[in-house]
C-alpha cells in the first residue's frame, strides 16, 4: 500500500516538533526515519499511526485519506520501543490479541499466532509470560503481535533501542529478512545511522522537525543535500573555507571543486575516506595519532591554518608507509562538498 | 600540556598513628542497633500490641461465653448486619466510581481535573463528626435538600440511607488513589498497543486495563471494607444509632458501654478486632502481590 | 485534546461516565462541606468568631491542636526509626512488625479506644501501677495522646519506608569509602532523602489527629477544659441541639485540616514522595 504524507505539522506548545513534512513511500518498501533525539521522527511515526493528531497536513493510505482515522481503524501494526506487551497475557495470547478483538474464532487465532511465532523463531515459548523473556525475545513477540492481523502498514518506533548491542545487529538483519518474506510496507524510526543504512530501501533524514533529505542510502552518503545530512551520516571533517578559482581553501587544505562553484565563503565538508595522506616535508599537516581499528586505520592530524582532520585508510594501504606521530604529511582531497554558511554556522 | 602541581600529599608522615581496631566501632554500632530496635519494639508494644492483648484478656475475664452470647444477641446481630450491608454497598459503589474516577483523573484532560482529584482526596482530611454534621445540615429537617427529599418521601437522617451517604463519603478516596497510582505507573503504551491492534475502548478496558489494576483495586476495596466497618463518628451523628435500624457494629459498642453492658461491648469489640486482623492479612497479601507485580513491570 | 494519548481520547460513552463520576464526587464531597461552611458563617463573621472562640470551644480547639502537634512530632521520630529498622535490619519477624504497623488502618477507632482504655484504665494492671507513680492515662491528657498515636502510627512509617528502600546503596558506600562515620553518613546521605517524606508523613498524621473522634471519645473522659478535644466538643454541641456552635468550630477545624492536608500534598508533590496510606 502506497503511503503519502503531505505537509504534516505538529506543535507542542511553542515547540515545533514537526514542520511541514511531506514524503511518499512505495508499497512494500522498508524505510528508515533517521534523525537525532528530538528531531521529530517519532512524532511523525505516531501521526502515521494515529497516535498523535497533526495540527495541519494530511496522511494518505493509497487513495484513502487517513488523517483523522482512529488508530484502531487504520489496520496498521505498531511496534513500541519498550515492547508494550500485555504483561498479564501469555506470549500466544499477546500475539493473538489483534485477532481476538476482531472475533476471529479461537482455533484460527491460535493457529495464526503459532505460525507467526514460528516465523519469528520463538516456537515453544507460547505459554511464557513477557516477564520471563529476554529483551530480544520480547521485541520479536511484539513484532509477531503487530503482524498477526495482517496490517497494510508496519510501523516500528526505535525497535532495537532497548536491546543489547550484540543482539541489536542480529535483530536488524533478521528484520530485513522478515520484511522480504512478509512484504508489508514498513517504516522504522532510528537514531542509529548504521541501522538505517544497513537494512532500508530508502532513508528519510529528519532534523528539528524538518525533512532534510529522502533517498537511498547511497544517495544520502554520496550526495548529502544539506550540511546536517553530511555531518550526521558517516565520519566527516568540516572547515570554514573560501572558494576561489574553482577550489575551496582552508588554511593549508585545498579541495578542487568544479568551475560551477561561486566564489566566496563556504562550509567545506570532506569524508574521512575521501582523503589521501602521505609523508612529505614540509607538508601541510602534522600527524597527532595513528589508531588501528581492525580492518581500518584512522589517522588524526592537524592541518596548518585549518585545524584537526581525521582520515581513514584500509589497514594495508601503501599510503600509510612511514606515517607516525609527529611527522609531517601532505593532504589531498579526492572528493568534497560545500554548503552555504549559515547565520549560526559561519 | 600543563603540569599538575602536586598537592604535597607526599609530605604526609609515612608513619601514621594506627587506626583503632575495627571491632570497637562494630561494637558501638551493634549497641546502637540493639538500642534502636529495643526502643521501637517497646513503643509498638505500648501503643499497639499491649492494647490488643488487653482486649483479649479483659474479654476472657468477663467470660468468652458471655461475650459471645452478647455478641450474637438479636440486637448485636442486627448491628452487624447493618454494617455488612454498608460494606456491600460501599464495595460495589467504590469499585465502579473509584475506577472511573481514577481513569478520568489520570488518563483524561478536562476542566476542573485538579479540583476533582483534590475532592477525591478530601474525605481523608475531614473529621467524622463534621461529616455527620455537614450531611445533617444538608438533608436534615431544616436542610437545603429537605423539601426535595420530603417530596420524594425519602428519609435520610436517622435512617439507613443516611448511613449509606456517610459511608460513601468516607470511603471515596481509597479506591481512587490506589487505581490512580497504578495507572500512572504503568503508562499508556499497553492501551495504545491494544488500540493499534483494533480493540474498542471496552475491549481495551476489559482485556488490558482491568487486569493491570486488579491488585490495586483489591487493596483499595479492602481498605474500603476496613473503613466502613470502622466508621463511627459520622454514622453516630447522622444515624442516631437506632437499634435495629441505624445501629452499626461500632455504635453498638458505644451504646453498650453507655449502658454498662460490658459483655456486649467487649464481645463485639473482639469480633471487630478479629475482622480487622483478617482484613490486615488480606492487606498484607495484596501488598505483597503488588510488590511482585511492580517487580514484573520493571523487568 | 481531552486525553493523555490521542489514541485513547474518550468517546461519548466514556465522556458521559466521566461526567457522572464528576457529578457524584461534587455532590457527595463538595456540596455538604460548602453547606457546612456556609451554615457556620451564616450569621456573619463576628458571630462565627464569637462562637468558635467561646471558652469551652477555644480550649477544645487548643487541646486538639497541641496534642496533634505533639503526636506529629513523636510520629516523625518513632516512625522514621521504625521505617529504619524495617528496611535496614534483617529482623526475624520483620513481616510481623510490618503487619503490625498497618494494624491501625484496619482497626475501628472506637475499638482502638476500648483497647487502650482496657490496658491503661484505672482498674487495669498497668493503669493501677501508673497511677501509683502519679500517671493518669485514661480520662486524662496522656490518654488522648496515646489514642492519637495509635491511629496515626502508620503514616510516617509508610512514607519513609519506600524512600529508604529505593535509596541507592552506592551513595552510602561512597560516603563510607571517603571516610565518613555513621553520623556524618546519616546526615549527608539519608537525612536529605528521608526528611521530606518524614515531614509529609508527620503533617498527615497531624491532620488525622486533629479530627480524631472514635478513639478519643472513649479514652479521654471528655471533661471541658481538661480532656475535651474539638471533635468531641462538636459532637456534644450537635447532641445538645446547638448546631450553630458546632458548625462554627467545625468550620474552623475544617480550615486547619485543609491547610494541613494541602501542605502535606505540596510537600509530597515537590519531592515525589508517596502517600502514607499505601
Amino acid at each position: 500500500m502506497n503511503l503519502r504524507a503531505e505537509h504534516l505539522s505538529k506543535r507542542f506548545g511553542a515547540f515545533a516538533a514537526v514542520d511541514d513534512v511531506s514524503f511518499e513511500i512505495e508499497s512494500g518498501s522498508l524505510v528508515a526515519l533517521l534523525g537525532p533525539s528530538g528531531s521529530g521522527k517519532s512524532t511523525i511515526l505516531r501521526m502515521l499511526a494515529g497516535l498523535e493528531a497533526p495540527d495541519s497536513g494530511s496522511v494518505w493510505f493509497g487513495a484513502e485519506e487517513a488523517t483523522h482515522l482512529h488508530p484502531r481503524a487504520r489496520a496498521i501494526g505498531f511496534v513500541f520501543q519498550h515492547y508494550a506487551l500485555f504483561r498479564h497475557l501469555t506470549v500466544e495470547q499477546n500475539v493473538a490479541f489483534g485477532l481476538d478483538v476482531r472475533r476471529v474464532p479461537k482455533a484460527t487465532a491460535a493457529r495464526r499466532a503459532r505460525e507467526l511465532l514460528r516465523l519469528v523463531g520463538l516456537s515453544g515459548l507460547e505459554g511464557r509470560y513477557p516477564a520471563q523473556l529476554s529483551g530480544g525475545e520480547r521485541q520479536r513477540v511484539a513484532l509477531a503481535r503487530a503482524l498477526a492481523p495482517e496490517p497494510r502498514l508496519l510501523l516500528l518506533d526505535e525497535p532495537f533501542a532497548a536491546v543489547d548491542a550484540k543482539v541489536r545487529e542480529e535483530l536488524r538483519q533478521w528484520l530485513r529478512r522478515l520484511h522480504d518474506e512478509v512484504g508489508v510496507t514498513s517504516i522504522f524510526v532510528t537514531h542509529d545511522q548504521d541501522e538505517a543504512f544497513s537494512i532500508s530501501d530508502r532513508v528519510l533524514v529528519v532534523h528539528r522537525g524538518r525533512l532534510e533529505q529522502c533517498g537511498t542510502p547511497a544517495e544520502i552518503l554520496d550526495e548529502p543535500a544539506t550540511e546536517f545530512v553530511a555531518r550526521f551520516v558517516g565520519e566527516v571533517n568540516v572547515f570554514p573555507s573560501v572558494v576561489q578559482g574553482g577550489a575551496a581553501v582552508s588554511g593549508g587544505l585545498r579541495a578542487q571543486l568544479g568551475p560551477e562553484h561561486p566564489p566566496g565563503p563556504a562550509r567545506l565538508v570532506v569524508r574521512s575516506y575521501d582523503l589521501k595522506f602521505w609523508r612529505e616535508e614540509p607538508g601541510v599537516a602534522t600527524v597527532e595519532r595513528v589508531v588501528p581499528l581492525g580492518d581500518r586505520v584512522r589517522v588524526h592530524a592537524v592541518v596548518d591554518g585549518a585545524g584537526p582532520i581525521v582520515a581513514q585508510f584500509p589497514r594495508r594501504s601503501s599510503l600509510l608507509r612511514g606515517i607516525e606521530r609527529g611527522c609531517r604529511i601532505q593532504v589531498e582531497v579526492t572528493t568534497a562538498r560545500t554548503y552555504p554558511p549559515e547565520a549560526d554556522n559561519p | 600540556m600543563q603540569r599538575v602541581e602536586p598537592l604535597g600529599l607526599s609530605s604526609l608522615p609515612t608513619e601514621t598513628t594506627p587506626l583503632p581496631p575495627v571491632s570497637h566501632s562494630h561494637t558501638w554500632a551493634s549497641v546502637g542497633r540493639a538500642a534502636l530496635i529495643g526502643a521501637v519494639l517497646l513503643y509498638l508494644a505500648a501503643v499497639l500490641v499491649g492494647p490488643m492483648a488487653a482486649l483479649l484478656l479483659e474479654t476472657r475475664s468477663l467470660g468468652f461465653g458471655q461475650a459471645l452470647a452478647a455478641a450474637t444477641s438479636p440486637a448485636a446481630l442486627g448491628a452487624l448486619w447493618t454494617s455488612l450491608l454498608l460494606v456491600a454497598i460501599a464495595v460495589a459503589a467504590n469499585a465502579v466510581v473509584g475506577t472511573c474516577a481514577a481513569i478520568a483523573i489520570v488518563r483524561h484532560r478536562f476542566v476542573g481535573r485538579g479540583l476533582v482529584s483534590a475532592l477525591c482526596d478530601l474525605p481523608l482530611a475531614v473529621s467524622p463528626v463534621m461529616i455527620g454534621l455537614a450531611f445533617l445540615l444538608l438533608v436534615g429537617e431544616a436542610g437545603a435538600l429537605a423539601p426535595i427529599l420530603a417530596a420524594a418521601g425519602v428519609k435520610v437522617v436517622f435512617s439507613f440511607p443516611g448511613l449509606v451517604i456517610a459511608t460513601l463519603f468516607v470511603t471515596l478516596p481509597y479506591t481512587v488513589r490506589e487505581v490512580a497510582y497504578v495507572l500512572e505507573e504503568i503508562g499508556t503504551s499497553e492501551e495504545e498497543a491494544a488500540t493499534t491492534l483494533g480493540a474498542s475502548p471496552l475491549q481495551t478496558f476489559w482485556r488490558v486495563t482491568l487486569p493491570n489494576i486488579r491488585v490495586a483495586l483489591g487493596y483499595g476495596l479492602l481498605m474500603t471494607i476496613a473503613r466502613t466497618l470502622g466508621e463511627f463518628g459520622a454514622v453516630l451523628v447522622l444515624g442516631g444509632s437506632i437499634s435495629g435500624q441505624t445501629q452499626t457494629a461500632t455504635t453498638f459498642i458505644h451504646d453498650a458501654i453507655e449502658e454498662r453492658q460490658l459483655e456486649g461491648a467487649y464481645g463485639m469489640a473482639l469480633v471487630l478486632a478479629a475482622t480487622s486482623v483478617a482484613l490486615l492479612l488480606g492487606l498484607e497479601w495484596a501488598k505483597a502481590r503488588r510488590q511482585a507485580a511492580h517487580g514484573k513491570a520493571t523487568a | 485534546m481531552s486525553a493523555v494519548s490521542h489514541a485513547l481520547r474518550p468517546n461519548p460513552v466514556e465522556r458521559a461516565l466521566r461526567s457522572g463520576v464528576i457529578l457524584y464526587v461534587v455532590v457527595l464531597v463538595a456540596v455538604p462541606l460548602v453547606g457546612l461552611v456556609q451554615f457556620g458563617l451564616a450569621d456573619g463573621l463576628a458571630t462565627f468568631w464569637a462562637r468558635a472562640m467561646s471558652p469551652v470551644a477555644r480550649a477544645a480547639l487548643w487541646l486538639a491542636l497541641w496534642s496533634a502537634l505533639l503526636v506529629g512530632g513523636i510520629n516523625t521520630l518513632f516512625g522514621t526509626a521504625t521505617a529504619w529498622i524495617l528496611v535496614r535490619y534483617r529482623l526475624p519477624g520483620r513481616a510481623l512488625v510490618s503487619a503490625l504497623v498497618d494494624l491501625p488502618l484496619a482497626v475501628p477507632t472506637l475499638v482502638a479506644g476500648v483497647m487502650l482504655a482496657t490496658l491503661y484504665g484505672p482498674t487495669s494492671l498497668v493503669g493501677t501501677r501508673l497511677e501509683a507513680w502519679g500517671f493518669e492515662v485514661v480520662f486524662a491528657r496522656p490518654g488522648i495522646v496515646l489514642a492519637l498515636l495509635f491511629v496515626t502510627l502508620p503514616f510516617v512509617v509508610r512514607a519513609v519506608e519506600p524512600v529508604l528502600a529505593e535509596l541507592d546503596p552506592a551513595e552510602e558506600e561512597a560516603a563510607i569509602v571517603l571516610g565518613a562515620g555513621p553520623v556524618k553518613t546519616f546526615r549527608t546521605v539519608f537525612l536529605p532523602a528521608i526528611l521530606p517524606a518524614a515531614l509529609s508523613g508527620g503533617i498527615r498524621s497531624l491532620g488525622r489527629a486533629l479530627g480524631e473522634f472514635g478513639s478519643v471519645v472513649v479514652v479521654a473522659g471528655n471533661i471541658p477544659f481538661e480532656t475535651l478535644t474539638a471533635p468531641v466538643f462538636i459532637f456534644g454541641e450537635i447532641e445538645s441541639g446547638a448546631p450553630r456552635a458546632a458548625a462554627a468550630t467545625s468550620t474552623l477545624l475544617l480550615l486547619f485540616a485543609l491547610l494541613v492536608h494541602a501542605g502535606a500534598r505540596v510537600l509530597e508533590l515537590r519531592t515525589g514522595a508517596r502517600h502514607a496510606t499505601r
